[in-house]
This record gives structure tokens, sequence and C-alpha cells, in this order.
């Protein structure tokens, strides 16, 4: 802490100045992490994200700054000038205009606080007793056959788990004990829920859910009763009470503590409907793989002592004879075949000869042969012929009698 | 490997088990083969039924009623 000098009067500028007050004010510790309860004034929420508004009471008034970041976290609530709160941060300087301001960094509706203390409190006490020992917790079964569900019979988070089960795992039965999940009579209708589930069914996992709303809405769950119920149950509980910034003790004490009803249904089935068909496709064709080569195995033995009893059996000499036979046979038809085709060949010879020889065989290339009528000489010369004398013709189709008209 | 119970009344759970039983037993060696394959046929009933299990599977959904809720109580 700075001590002003008692024996010099200091002369600073106003930056100096307003940086040894800032130094003196964020100095306090008890002003670094408090709680300030007050009503909203003056609030704004400009494009920048960033919130400003003044907390004022009776008698004083602090202005106010929450950074954007921390504003997105307070965003479910309604924010407006008039509305009760307490807000938590730390005290800040803004130098340019010398004001010093709340940095806030948690801001809820004022009487929460009670509520929280007493669930701190609580917590506390549970916390001691060994009720929330991770050693405790109980494994989730992989999967489950009865799932017992504690929740209200009316409630989406009811459609919503019985959904995301039907789709995951529908080979499971799931009873459902309905039970208030809000107001005075909840927390005992909670706990016989619990109970009338685990002495009447006897489920392999219990989904105790409820989904989103105020913090009074959930505060059932926070109930020292039900905890205690959580922590006592015979079946694993998984909680999925109202939304993933929620937490409820029973959240502590139960054996898996899921962000939203859906998510607890999902955590309740680890193993899917899809994981079984994978699983029972794989199985049938190790089944098949296993089987085929069991017996192309067998298949392979029996074909090597087959292959060795045939080598020394007389069916193999019959065999062996018929072979012969056969063989002799063959060669027998090749030989005579062969014989046929040589005559054949020869006699193809001598007809292209006797062809070759056939002296019509000029006429088809157009020569004639001229005789005379009289006493068939082929004419050779003109002289044979002289004028007035008749000729034949022959042509390589049919023949002409002519008659000679000069002859020189 | 054999089961008292008829495989049409067995739960998917034991069904499926068995077939994973069955399975590794195949897998082990020195076993002859008519038992082999009395095995593989016993697989395959194993795993039809599996089959149909996941086939028909639809979930069954009740609520403690009222009655239920007094017997207890």
């Amino acid at each position: 802490m700075n001590q002003i000098p008692l024996f010099d009067t200091p002369r600073l500028t106003v930056t100096e100045f307003t940086r040894r007050v800032r130094r003196l004010l964020e100095g306090d510790k008890a002003l670094q992490d408090v709680w300030v309860q007050g009503e909203i004034s003056n609030f704004s929420r400009p494009a920048s994200g960033h919130l400003y508004f003044t907390l004022k009471d009776a008698g004083a008034s602090l202005r106010c700054v929450m950074w954007k970041g921390d504003a997105l976290r307070a965003r479910g609530m309604p924010l407006h000038d008039g509305l009760s709160v307490e807000a938590h941060g730390k005290i800040g300087l803004y130098e340019p205009s010398g004001q010093y301001q709340l940095i806030v960094d948690i801001l809820r509706p004022a009487g929460e606080g009670a509520l929280y203390a007493e669930f701190m409190r609580l917590k506390a006490v549970l916390e001691a007793e060994g009720l929330f020992d991770p050693a405790r917790k109980r494994p989730i079964p992989q999967f489950p056959r009865k799932i017992g569900i504690v929740t209200s019979p009316t409630g989406a988070a009811l459609r919503d788990m019985l959904n995301v089960l039907s789709r995951r795992m529908p080979l499971a039965d799931v009873l459902l004990a309905p039970s208030l999940v809000q107001g005075e009579e909840a927390p005992s209708a909670l706990v016989a829920a619990l109970q009338k589930l685990n002495t009447i069914y006897q489920p392999d996992v219990i989904l105790l859910a409820r989904g989103g709303g105020s913090i009074e809405d959930l505060w059932a769950f926070n109930d020292e009763r039900v905890v205690r119920a959580v922590a006592g149950s015979v079946a694993p509980v998984i909680t999925g009470v109202g939304h993933e910034t929620d937490f409820t003790l029973v959240d502590f004490a139960s054996d898996l503590r899921a962000p939203t009803p859906t998510a607890a249904a999902e955590l309740a089935t680890p193993i899917t409907i899809d994981d079984l068909v994978f699983s029972l496709r794989a199985s049938l064709e190790r089944l098949d793989e296993i089987i085929g080569r069991k017996i192309y195995e067998r298949r392979q033995g029996l074909n090597a002592v087959n292959t060795g009893l045939k080598f020394y059996s007389p069916e193999r000499r019959l065999m062996t004879e018929q072979q012969r036979l056969d063989d002799a046979t063959r060669r027998m038809s090749r030989g005579l075949g062969g014989r046929l085709a040589l005559e054949s060949a020869r006699l193809d010879g001598w007809r292209d000869r006797l062809e070759s020889l056939n002296p019509l065989a000029v006429l088809a290339r157009g020569y004639a042969v001229v005789s005379r009528p009289q006493d068939g000489k082929v004419v050779l010369t003109a002289q044979q012929a002289p004028a007035g004398s008749n000729l034949n013709v022959r042509l390589a189709e049919g023949s002409l009698d002519v008659e000679v008209i000069d002859n020189s | 490997m054999s089961n008292s119970k008829p495989i049409e009344e067995m739960a998917y759970e034991e069904t499926f088990a068995e077939l994973q039983a069955v399975v590794a037993a195949l897998e082990s060696e020195g076993r002859p083969l008519d038992e082999s394959i009395a095995l593989y046929e016993r697989g395959q009933s194993l795993a039809r039924h599996c089959a149909s299990l996941l086939e028909k599977a639809e979930l069954k959904v009740r609520q403690l009623n009222g009655e239920v809720l007094q017997e207890g109580a």
C-alpha cells in the first residue's frame, strides 16, 4: 500500500494521480472477488456485445460493465432496468473518465444466492460423507436389457429418451416410473419412484431425467432425500437433468452424469443395434470361413489319399489297359484314314492330268475346230477349203455349219 | 455347447454369446469333421435366431401403474 509522503506536498499529473487511485482500489483484495446486490438501471447493450448498467439501492449507485464473453453466459436471463440482481466481479477504474466501476463476470437474479449457498452447504455435507466418491461409482452395463426411467410421464424428456432408446437399442425393455419432477411433492415422489423401480423391476440401469428449466424448477434434484436415494440405488443411475450447463446434486451422486435426458439415453446404450448387426455379420462370416477351410483341408487330405490309392489299385491297371487299347484304336484309325487320303490325292492327280490332255479344253478359251463335213477331216490350211465349200465349226458350246465365201 | 432351452426361446444376449462360443470352438483344432459340421449348423441356427430377433426388435415400454406403486409403498 502506498503512503502519501508527509514531508512534501506531492505534485502529480492527472494520469499519475488516477493511476495511484486505481492501484489503491485494485489493491484491496475484498474488492477483487465480491458479490454486490442491487437493482439494474441505465441498462444498455451496444453492438460491441459488452453490457453497461448501473446497480443501485436506496443509498448509492455503482457503475458496472460486463464484458462480452461473460455476458454471453448470462444471455438466458432477461435483463432490464428495475431487475433485482446479484453481480459478482471486481473493482476497476476506467482512467479516461476517472470513474471506478464493477467489472461483472457473473450475474444472477437476486435470491439465487440463498439457494446457491444451500446447494454448496449440502454438497459439502454429502461430499464429506463420501456420497460423491468416484470409487462408489458403478460401471454402466454395455448391454442393458431392462432400463428403468424416472421422469415426468408427460414431459418432452421422456419422449426424447424413448426415441433414442428405440433407435439405438430396441431389444431393451423399458419401465417408466412416473414422477413429479418439480414442486414441493417432487422429492418424495422421485425417491418413491426410484425405490419402486429397484424393488419391483430390478433394472440393469436407471435413467433419472428432467428437461431444462430454471434453477428453481430443477431444485428437487438438489434435495437431500433424492440425492441419497440415487446414491443408494441398487441399479446404477444415469442422471440427465436440465441442460449442459446445469449441475444438480444428483449429478454428483449418480454413477454417470449426462448433460441432457437425450444424452442420458445414449449413455445407457453404449452398444447399439447397428453394432449388434455388425458383429453378428462378422460372426457369421467367420463361421463360414472356418467350416469352409476345414472342409477344404479335409478334401485336400482325401485327394492325397485317393491319389495314393489309385496308384496301386487294379482299377488303375484296368485303366492303363483301357488307355492302351484306346491308343491302338486311335493309331489304327489314323493309319487307315491316311491311306484313304493318299489314294484320293493320287486319284485327283490323275484326273488333273487327264483334264490337261483334253483336246477340246482350248475351246473354252475361244479357239474353234474347223472340219470338213464330208470326211470329218480337220481343216488346217486355207487350201483345204476352196470357196463355196461347206465347213463345220466346233465351238466350246455347240457347232456351226458355214460356207466359205472367199479363199485367198 | 448344447443348451437345454430351444433356440427360439433364447434372448439375444445368450444366443449371441453361444454363437461366439461356437465360433471359438470351431477355431480350435482337432475336432472330427462331423462334429465340426454339427457345430457349424448350430452356429447357423443361432445366427438366424439373432438376426430375426434384431429384425423384430421393438422397444417395449411399460409404466408402473398406481396399483403397483401402492403394492410397493
